[in-house]
């Protein structure tokens, strides 16, 4: 499946590998950041607006 | 008056509960194009490209150098637009849009430097070498480190954007500065132009020098990458603006309870 | 304006750290060089005039933070923002009197650690007069990030993080004005570049830390 890519495979992998898990671990930090933000601010606000 | 109505309605999204509700409806065709166009520029590029004749199968690591080394100057350009929005204009999505967008520039500075080092390994038989393409981009990645640091470091927010809008004017300035000088310092101590050509490759002679073999799945990665980073800021402002609004709750609350 | 320079450079010698730290430390640094690297002169005289240039750069660093944080704690730099003098005169003043404690006095002991790292003899000329020309540069960017980080409680580190980088220009030049005259080669490109950095940030670059310390002042 993979195609020959001769004597610099490990070049050629290493650098997708790399560059795959950086993108990776970037989007699913920002999702998991953005989750916990989002429920924290919706309990503040029902808290604000049930006090208020 | 049409430019004029035009340009309030571009005013508008600096309304942070439109800026919301917008971004929410548009985020799920930035992540599905982005996704797609990513996907198809590297497998077409990982599984369907020859190898180039000289350098061999390590060509393919260009689908993910060069649109990650435009987006990482990219990033610059557009939290320098951001920040001098702020600057001028106040709206708290403009500065919240800079720091949300910096962390992106960071990893994308990353991929780009560590893709080179891999790659230069055994097209130049070392992983760094101090070409002034590589040096640009290092001091670069400092000047990200020091603008996210100082965003950490302030705690009332608009200080903190004022602060950072103002450090990424001077750093801009400084930063083209450093481009010329070390273009200036590398010539002055390597006569030979052996490294300044490999380096070359993630110029705009890039165009010119792959061949269209090479460059249309080229294209849809840089495409793609643009429409992550998009996509990417547009999720990470709207955090931002949730964490910023947050705070101004809690503060709230403790002044009023 | 006159005033308050000479009132900074009194208290700047009252307290004693601001004179003789900088230079200590840029002593200490040139003499820990030979250890690290090997004694062998011919290599020391490559390396001098870079090694002189980092060390007074490192040195100018380590003042920092003490430009501006003392005025801040004992309030008088808010005096000084409602004083009729404009914030850009004060901030001006405030980098010419960090320049005359510290620049100047690593630009005189410059020399006498060239002879220590076996600097050649025509480099010495080239190595004053970059340091001279560089040294209010590091100075006028350093009072921006001192402003920058004035108001934090561990600015230190955070200070040295952003004022690196924006010392690359200034130091890429005046080393290499620094490295040619030493091996006699010609330096006008490199020390006209320099000046130019020098004459920029002077004239302009008040004007940002006058503005950013205004944010920090608010």
């Amino acid at each position: 499946m993979i195609p020959d890519l001769g004597k610099y495979a490990d070049t050629v992998l290493s650098a997708y590998a790399v560059s795959i898990l950086l993108l990776i671990g970037l989007v699913v930090f920002s999702l998991l950041r953005g989750r916990k933000v989002r429920t924290q601010m919706e309990q503040v606000e029902q808290r604000v607006t049930r006090n208020g | 008056m049409t430019i004029a109505a035009k340009a309030n309605s571009v005013w508008e999204y600096a309304n942070p509960k439109k800026f919301l509700a917008t971004s929410e409806r548009v985020l799920p065709f930035f992540w599905v194009t982005s996704a797609l166009c990513v996907g198809i520029g590297l497998i077409w590029g990982f599984f369907f490209t020859p190898d180039d004749y000289k350098q061999g199968s390590t060509v393919k690591i260009i689908y993910l150098h060069v649109p990650s080394a435009l987006m990482a100057i990219n990033c610059w350009l557009m939290m320098l637009a951001t920040s001098l929005i702020w600057l001028i204009r106040r709206h708290h999505v403009s500065a919240l849009a800079a720091r949300a967008a910096a962390p992106v520039g960071i990893v994308m500075t990353l991929i780009a430097l560590a893709t080179g080092a891999i790659w230069g390994q055994p097209m130049w038989g070392t992983w760094w070498a101090w070409d002034p393409r590589l040096t640009s981009f290092l001091i670069l990645f400092l000047f990200y480190l020091g603008y996210v640091a100082l965003w950490q470091a302030i705690d009332d927010p608009d200080t903190a954007a004022d602060l950072t809008s103002i450090l990424c004017l001077v750093g801009s300035v400084f930063a083209i500065l450093s481009r010329y000088a070390v273009n200036f310092w590398n010539q002055g101590l390597h006569q030979g132009a052996s490294v300044m050509r490999a380096g070359a490759i993630t110029g705009t002679d890039t165009e010119e020098k792959v061949s269209n073999v090479f460059f249309y799945p080229l294209l849809f990665c840089i495409i793609g990458f643009v429409l992550l980073f998009i996509a990417l800021v547009l999720y990470r402002t709207g955090t931002e603006i949730r964490a910023r609004r947050m705070r101004a709750l809690l503060a709230r609350e403790r002044v009023g309870g | 304006m006159i005033a308050l320079l000479l009132r900074d450079l009194k208290l700047a010698i009252r307290a004693g750290g601001g004179f003789g730290l900088g230079l200590a430390f840029f002593l200490i640094v040139t003499i820990l060089v030979p250890f690290s690297v090997g004694p062998q002169s011919a290599l020391l005289a490559t390396i001098a005039p870079g090694v002189l240039w980092l060390g007074a750069l490192l040195a100018c660093l380590l003042s920092l933070d003490r430009l501006l944080a003392l005025d801040w704690e004992d309030g008088s730099l808010d005096l000084l923002a409602t004083a009729p003098l404009p914030l850009e005169g004060v901030v001006s003043i405030k980098a010419l009197a960090h320049w005359i404690t510290t620049g100047l006095p690593l630009v005189l002991a410059a020399p006498v650690l060239g002879v220590l790292l076996s600097l050649p003899g025509q480099g010495y000329v080239w190595l004053v007069i970059s340091l001279l020309l560089g040294t209010p540069a590091l100075s006028v960017i350093g009072t921006f990030g001192a402003a920058l980080t004035v108001g934090l409680k561990r600015g230190g580190l955070l200070l040295s993080l952003l004022v690196l980088p924006l010392y690359v220009p200034t130091l890429i030049y005046g080393a290499e004005v620094a490295r040619r005259g030493a091996i006699g080669m010609e330096v006008e490109t490199p020390l006209l570049m320099l000046a130019g950095i020098t004459a920029a940030t002077v004239a302009l670059l008040p004007f940002a830390s006058a503005a950013v310390l205004r944010v920090n002042l608010r």
